[in-house]
């Protein structure tokens, strides 16, 4: 089994060696149907025999609340919100996925510090200072990304819950309304979401079928995953 | 370092750092009335004091549940936004800007408590440098029996208790004390801080602040000649 490490200078006081499980993270933009990919993979992964542990992103104990009241008011200025949200993946990183980790657990989350430093990047962060913070995260065994184009993603959002505030980048003022500002929004997220392919070495899942198709391609990637001994983990 | 943030701009920061008990907070009072008695137009910020953050952390520390990573990015989230809310809006205007701690704190704070150096450094990348630091150097132990002379009841994440040093609270604290202010003898020298010796009495360190600041004022607009009589803060 390949042994875990730090993107970046990681966290103090953890010891890789222990950790045992795999952290397999599903990633794609907003629409392309993660979470019920998420479902139907922790299902499969339980028949399977395997111990799941997932999560997500803005659930911890120490800022899920806060992050949720400021976006509620909108009133988060970039550098504030993108150390909320790392300071609330770094609770979860550590009180969560690590220990999980250490007990054998396969962790699977449903996005990961990808998202994150697309939604900062998108809104004009410097990428380098984004990167290095979430220095701290532990590459994942393996990052799915799913990946679908935006014609695809449009009416799976605007069919299902409708397009939300952040989703649409309301907040950057793209567009006249909410369509345009989503459309225009996530055609830049999926541009930054490629760059990012390259970068951390991706996964891609074509994601474009329809949810059974799509599961099917995931479940056969993953199920390579387990089988082979010597996995090769992200970059 | 964030490409959408505005450069400082015309006005003047300053900041005052030290370990608890060094009196820093007094003397930038003090330099406060002064910069408001001449006019100036001056916005005052303190460590930790976003109101916006401060339910985070708050909560973090009352179940205490904050680990050095968590701790040191929520004071960095605090910091954040204090610059983007506060402190720029308030040096692009050309005013002054009075710091009681700055990230000089968290790089000491942090560090000892185990995060990389490297990457606190690196996190704060954001920060405006300051027109002017200055640390208020002092003996421990001329520190603690200020702070331990007059308020009996001590934090526990401000004892350092996270770090397990001591069970006695107060020992945990001179221990915790002990290793931040190493922390700031070597930052005073990385970052060229102004040291003011903070055993000298409160006027001759106030009269060697002003004439280091003095000069500093050129150009610094005044909304009137004498400033309006008013409480501080």
């Amino acid at each position: 089994m390949e042994r875990f490490r730090f993107y970046g200078s990681g966290l103090p006081g953890v010891k890789l060696d222990d950790l045992r499980g795999k952290l397999i993270v599903v990633e794609g933009t907003d629409g392309v149907g993660r979470s019920t990919q998420v479902v139907l993979l922790r299902q499969w992964l339980e028949q399977r025999g395997h111990a799941v542990f997932d999560t997500g992103l803005t659930r911890s104990a120490l800022a899920g609340k806060g992050i949720k009241r400021a976006k509620e008011g909108n009133i988060l200025n970039l550098l504030t919100f993108t150390l909320f949200y790392a300071t609330d993946f770094a609770d979860q990183l550590e009180n969560q996925i690590i220990p999980a980790l250490r007990a054998g657990f396969i962790v699977l989350t449903d996005r990961y510090i990808y998202s994150q430093i697309a939604r900062a990047v998108v809104r004009g962060a410097d990428e380098a200072w984004v990167r290095d913070l979430f220095g701290i995260a532990l590459v994942p065994t393996s990052i799915y990304y799913l990946k679908a184009d935006l014609d695809h993603l449009i009416p799976r959002v605007a069919f299902t819950r409708g397009f939300d505030y952040w989703e649409s980048g309301m907040d950057m003022r793209l567009g006249r309304d909410m369509f345009e500002s989503f459309c225009r929004y996530q055609t830049r997220m999926l541009e930054i979401f490629d760059r990012m392919s390259n970068f951390y070495g991706f996964n891609e899942v074509d994601a474009n079928g329809m949810v059974e198709e799509v599961f099917e391609k995931l479940q056969r990637r993953v199920r390579e995953l387990l089988n082979h001994k010597n996995t090769a983990t992200a970059r | 370092m964030v490409k959408a943030l505005p450069q400082q701009g015309a006005g003047r920061l300053i900041v005052v750092e030290g370990i608890d008990g060094s009196g820093k907070s007094t003397q930038l009072a003090l330099l406060q009335r002064w910069l408001i008695n001449q006019g100036y137009p001056v916005r005052f910020s303190e460590w930790n004091s976003s109101a916006l953050v401060k339910q985070i952390t708050k909560r973090g520390k009352d179940r205490r549940i904050l680990t050095p990573t968590t701790f040191c990015l929520t004071h960095a989230a605090d910091f954040a936004d204090r610059t983007e809310r506060d402190i720029l809006p308030a040096l692009r205007s050309g005013g002054m800007v009075l710091s009681d701690r700055y990230m000089y704190t968290a790089l000491a704070r942090d560090v000892v408590r185990g995060v990389e150096p490297s990457y606190v450094r690196q996190l704060y990348r954001f920060a405006v440098k300051p027109t002017l630091a200055f640390y208020f150097r002092v003996p421990l132990e001329v520190a603690l029996g200020r702070i331990l002379g007059g308020r009996n009841a001590l934090k526990y994440y401000e004892a350092g208790m996270d770090l397990s040093l001591s069970d006695d609270i107060e020992e945990s604290f001179r221990l915790f004390q002990r290793r931040i202010l190493q922390q700031y003898e070597l930052l005073s020298k990385e970052f060229g801080l102004m040291v003011i010796d903070a055993t000298l009495s409160i006027e001759e360190q106030q009269a060697q602040m002003r004439a280091i600041v003095k000069p500093k004022l050129e150009g610094v607009k005044r909304l009137s000649k004498h400033g309006k009589v008013s409480l501080l803060r």
